[in-house]
């Protein structure tokens, strides 16, 4: 028996949280320059992909890289980095966005939140240290960016997270889906955005990294929590048809292209103005190449990533993301398929060890989403 | 009935000429979640240390090798509905396939059950 993945040797980080982790029993992996909880004792990767769909499920996030931009005009500076306004992004509140090169090609994805005296960023873990680099190159040097290295992020996700949360932290219940605000916990300063990348309603904090080992005993304190690791994060972003930086998104593939449209905002897209403007102009105008869709697959059988994507004999495209969804009992996947073959109920055929498996274009989420709007 | 192991996790169990392969406690528990089986098929020759299944879990694909070689004579098609029996039963009612031994010279190299233990304790 051999594992596909290959494990890199190299000089690992070591989150807050790692001997927290490891006190709960976890399977500990190198993922994006550090050790990383994978999955915990006693569970199981599709038992904690369905707590978080049911309950609510703590991940840690901390080895993504929490940054701000603050002085004058910082919204109108990083706005010529992003397609996603910035200057008219309301205090409290977040946007997904994306760093783009010159030619289009997608440099990492991120939320943006106006937080007041700053506008604070979220970006990859795996691009954090490249993401600087871009900024810094960019912003102009009265522009003052800052890395948050000692504060660790923690993601409550789930139906329950904002009730536990409440309980713990109250007015946090009083979010909704991409605001953000300060919060005290027993004097505790924390920073509270409803959001999160599992499709589910809930919740990222950040809170210094000496008080996170606290802030996670009292989180799973609470019994309708329990931990989850990269596994469930990553069955559960895919049945959220949620791209994943490095496999779905990379510099080759422009956001047109990739489907996030809705991040390329219309005024914006008039306007221009920011860095990937021109090239991604062209992708909505003449249209693309090769787009981003779901793929349902029969079977059991699942198609990772590389996965060859047919019509006929027709190679039409390649998997970027697949996986066994716990929650549909069957295999799913993301591919980037020719034009011509996007459309949804297209009948098309993935390549897995020389067979070939009969998959439908389908529309995602493969899952729906259960962000919490407002009542 | 001996029961020999391969330092890449898989078990082989001998009664006569025919021998029963799967996978161990320790790898079902390193996969997690099983979530397909691909087999081999019936009358075909496995080559020991050569890929002769293949386990998906949740997290990814892994290859099974034959401990020795052999013409196929039975699969576990209970997996095929049942995958998870592996994580559940991976020494027992888990079983992959059967080969017919054709060199019993080839059960040299591979180890029993006390040998098993303590290459997994240093591990």
């Amino acid at each position: 028996m051999s594992d596909d993945d290959t494990l890199e040797e190299a000089e690992l980080g070591t989150l807050p949280l790692d001997a927290w982790h490891r006190a709960k029993g976890a399977r500990m992996v190198p993922f994006a320059g550090y050790e990383m909880p994978i999955q915990y004792e006693g569970g199981g990767i599709v038992a904690e992909h369905n707590w978080t769909r049911e309950s609510a499920s703590l991940f840690d996030v901390s080895h993504m890289g929490q940054l701000s931009v603050s002085g004058e005009n910082a919204a109108a500076e990083l706005e010529k980095l992003v397609p996603g306004a910035v200057t008219s992004l309301g205090e409290g509140r977040m946007r997904y966005s994306l760093l783009l090169t010159e030619a289009g090609g997608v440099i990492d994805d991120l939320m943006i939140t106006n937080a007041g005296p700053h506008i604070a960023l979220v970006v990859n873990g795996a691009t954090k240290w490249d993401d600087i680099a871009h900024l810094r190159e960019h912003l102009p040097d009265e522009i003052t960016l800052t890395h948050y290295e000692d504060q660790a992020l923690l993601a409550l996700q789930g139906p329950k997270a904002a009730e536990v949360l409440d309980a713990l932290v109250p007015g946090t219940g009083g979010l909704t889906f991409m605001r953000a605000a300060a919060f005290d916990w027993n004097g505790v300063p924390l920073w509270v955005s409803r959001a999160g990348y599992t499709g589910e309603d809930g919740f990222e904090i950040s809170v210094h990294a000496d008080t996170a080992e606290a802030l996670a005993d009292a989180l799973t304190a609470d019994e309708r929590v329990k931990p989850a690791g990269l596994g469930a994060r990553d069955s559960l972003r895919l049945e959220a048809g949620l791209p994943l930086y490095g496999h779905d998104l990379t510099t080759e593939i422009d956001p047109v292209s990739a489907g996030l449209g809705f991040a390329l905002s219309k005024k914006r897209r008039e306007a221009g103005g920011w860095m990937g403007h021109q090239a991604c102009a062209v992708k909505l105008k003449d249209g693309c190449a090769s787009t981003r869709v779901g793929l349902a697959l029969e079977g059991r059988l699942p198609a990772r990533e590389g996965a060859p994507v047919y019509a006929g004999e027709e190679l039409v495209g390649k998997v970027t993301s697949g996986g066994f969804s716990p929650t549909l009992s069957r295999p799913i996947a993301m591919a980037y398929v020719g034009a011509d073959y996007a459309a949804e109920g297209t009948a098309l055929e993935i390549e897995v060890r020389n067979k070939r498996l009969p998959a439908t274009v389908t529309p995602m989420p493969f899952v729906p989403h259960r962000y919490y709007r407002g009542s | 009935m001996p029961r020999y192991f391969t330092d890449e996790h898989e078990w082989i169990d001998v009664e006569g000429d025919s021998a029963t392969v799967g996978i161990t406690e320790y790898a079902q528990d390193q996969l997690g979640d099983i979530v397909f089986v691909e087999l081999p098929t019936v009358g075909d020759t496995v080559e020991k240390g050569k890929e002769a299944a293949v386990v998906e879990s949740v997290k990814a694909a892994s290859d099974v090798y034959a401990p020795i070689s052999g013409e196929v004579t039975e699969i576990n098609s209970t997996l095929e509905d049942e995958p998870g029996l592996v994580n559940s039963s991976p020494e027992e009612d888990g079983w992959f396939f059967r080969v017919n031994v054709s060199d019993e010279g080839e059960f040299e190299g591979l180890m029993d059950e006390d040998a098993y233990k303590e290459f997994l304790a240093n591990l």
